[in-house]
């Protein structure tokens, strides 16, 4: 066990707790960074959709992990961040430089403007709202065709950056790190957010909105911000995604997209922006290991292996089933668990993660 | 007289949004969570039915498998809160509302590992028989659906209203711990109630798939089937069934004076402004807030 000896208020909201912490993040970035030079083409690009993944993970983290509030909608920014970004390409010229930031305004403009009416349900009736957004953001791609091409789709254009192009297929390499770039600017923005006092604000309205109010937080403020935000960071990813993808239509951003973030970040961990990266390497990851168990197993009993269609999803909607009954901080939380066990080592107590249990009252009369 | 024939076919898929819908409503009136596996539960229930009667499978008389599939989809839905949801007690509702959407996952999964992918219906009596009334030609399916519908409405009604159970069921609800302590059994109401909604979901499977034909992701149909629940009230049996009918009218409708594109929007549409102006449903049940 390290203990930290605080000598200032800073020490409390350093960027790193300590210095071996800083190490080993640095170090993981490294590894990020030499990436390229170790793995081939094909697992390159998982990964790179796996920091795309993450990014979107991050941004609906920001909402359902510190500020408590459930969105079941988010693919609804992630389609806004999309067309946005290629729409501010093909239409005005913009370059992607200018074009992929404007697209995460845009995605906080449409967040913010939908938050303000629904910040007003709690719990429960907001995840319906944000699902029924999604649902309509479906139906109404479709009915822009003119500008976003319906179900036809709309192509993203390579990425060019003065003069330099990145392409899924031709240049991945160089689309990995641009990616990887992008996505430590997020990371670092995220926990700069969390830092600030507009962070705390969040934590505070997340564990209760009452004694928040108490403290002299804005509450509907807060939440429409911690919305918008959660949405521009989405919309990133969303433009992103689009490039990576190459072409899209209205069935990319599909209601099951929504449900699979949110599922996502809970396997990974709520609460932990290091859960939303966990949650993108089993989504990302998980059909291949699939594929690769197969493979291994028709190599041992002979034969090819049978191809059962929906595995994915099933064997996805199991693993979730278990982490919410086992685990309901996430395979990161259980990461947590065992690394506070052995710093510990004899005096860990199971009950040290124990949360509280709430019995439910209901507002209704009848 | 075409608008009534559409209106007579937009209350018969009403109905079945309705009958879904009151599943959503039973489990949330007595436990305060939201059942997003609900269409999937229909689509179990539809299918278990479908094994028993069809020729291609095990072929039992009709009248012998509706019971059946009734009784296998409320040991379903007991065996669903018996041993995964009780583990969850004391968690938020937004850890309910994920479970289930994964059970949703597995359910979809499981349908097509065993039924297969490609849509079926159901051999049952109902099917093609037409009965014609003052110039309107109404399906003896559609007919069925709204008898059943209507009768299963009035008889939760009275259920929740008179029967200790019910009541045991609504006090469980409005307050765990205060239920508890007035001698219910708590956990094993809310099995209970599961097993219910189970049983109502078979209804609806089975009404459904001898309208028309199904498969595994006709559990989908349940988001639409949660709309009505929410315009009509969460909590409000009558609420479900007339947001049901809500949207069963108004799709049909939109769809020939608006176009196609627009009448897919409207349960939604519906739905956000019902949420903004009326958040708790058209039957409401709650009172304001009291700090």
């Amino acid at each position: 066990m390290r203990i930290v000896f605080k000598t200032s208020y800073d020490a409390d909201i350093r960027l790193f707790k300590h210095g071996p912490q800083a190490f080993w993040y640095l170090l993981l970035l490294a590894v990020a960074i030499a990436l390229p030079f170790l793995i081939g083409e094909f697992w390159l690009g998982e990964f790179t959709s796996m920091l795309v993944w993450a990014i979107a993970g991050m941004g609906l983290m920001l909402l359902v992990g510190h500020t408590g509030q459930a969105s079941l909608g988010h693919a609804a920014f992630l389609a806004v961040g999309a067309y946005a970004n290629v729409l501010l390409q093909l239409k005005l010229g913009l370059p992607f430089l200018l074009s992929l930031p404007l697209a995460g305004v845009a995605a906080g403009i449409a967040g913010a403007l939908i938050a303000i009416p629904t910040t007003k349900l709690h719990g429960i009736y907001m995840a319906i709202a944000t699902l029924a957004i999604s649902i309509l953001t479906e139906d109404i791609i479709v009915i822009l065709a003119p500008w976003t091409g319906g179900v036809n789709g709309l192509f993203a254009p390579d990425i060019e950056i003065f003069g330099y192009g990145f392409n899924r297929y031709g240049n991945i390499t160089g689309m990995y790190w641009l990616y990887l770039a992008i996505t430590v600017l997020i990371v670092l923005a995220y926990r700069n957010i969390l830092r600030s006092p507009l962070g705390r604000s969040f934590f505070a309205v997340r564990d209760s909105e009452i004694s928040a109010q108490a403290m002299g937080v804005n509450v509907p403020r807060t939440r429409t911000l911690a919305f918008a935000l959660s949405c521009a960071i989405t919309g990133i990813a969303g433009a992103l995604m689009g490039h990576f993808s190459g072409i899209f239509n209205n069935e990319t951003f599909n209601i099951v997209i929504s449900i699979t973030m949110l599922l996502m970040i809970v396997i990974g961990g709520v609460g932990f922006i290091q859960g939303a990266f966990v949650g993108a390497i089993v989504i990302v990851f998980l059909p291949q290991a699939i594929s690769f168990s197969r493979d291994a197993l028709s190599g041992i009993f002979g034969g090819s292996g049978p191809s059962i269609p929906g595995l994915e999803s099933g064997l996805f909607g199991a693993i979730l089933i278990l982490v919410i009954l086992f685990e309901p901080m996430g395979i990161y939380g259980r990461w947590l668990k065992i690394r506070t066990y052995f710093e510990l080592f004899p005096f860990y107590r199971r009950d040290m993660f124990r949360r509280q249990k709430s019995y439910l009252k209901t507002e209704r009369m009848r | 007289m075409d608008a009534l024939q559409l209106l007579v076919s937009g209350l018969a898929n009403g109905c079945v949004y309705g009958l879904i819908a009151m599943g959503f409503v039973l489990i949330y009136k007595a436990t305060e969570a939201i059942n997003f596996a609900q269409g999937d539960m229909m689509m179990l229930g539809a299918f278990v039915a479908l094994g028993l009667t069809n020729e291609h499978y095990m072929h039992l008389p009709f009248w012998l498998s509706v019971p059946i599939t009734l009784i296998i989809l409320g040991i379903i839905g007991y065996l669903i809160d018996a041993v995964l949801l009780r583990r969850l007690f004391g968690q938020s509702q937004i850890a309910v509302v994920i479970l289930t959407i994964a059970l949703g996952f597995v359910a979809r999964f499981a349908a097509g590992a065993i039924w297969g992918h490609e849509p079926q219906s159901l051999e049952s009596p109902l099917a093609g028989l037409d009965v014609r009334f003052a110039g309107l030609v109404l399906g003896m399916d559609e007919l069925w659906v709204v008898i059943v519908t209507v009768l299963l409405t009035v008889g939760l009604y009275f259920f929740f209203a008179r029967t200790k159970l019910g009541v045991a069921m609504q006090a469980a609800s409005q307050n765990q711990m205060a239920a508890y302590y007035m001698g219910i059994s708590v956990k094993r109401i809310h099995s209970l109630v599961w097993a219910l909604a189970g049983v109502v979901a078979a209804i609806a499977g089975i009404l459904f798939a001898s309208k028309g034909s199904i498969d595994p992701s006709t559990g989908l149909l349940g988001i639409k089937a949660f709309a009505a629940a929410v315009i009509g009230g969460l909590g409000s049996l009558p609420g479900a069934l007339l947001g049901g009918i809500i949207i069963g009218l108004v799709e049909p409708f939109s769809a020939r004076y608006l176009g196609g594109d627009l009448a897919r929007l409207m349960p939604y549409l519906i739905l956000v402004l019902i949420l903004l102006f009326r958040p708790h449903g058209i039957l409401s049940q709650i009172q304001t807030k009291k700090v």
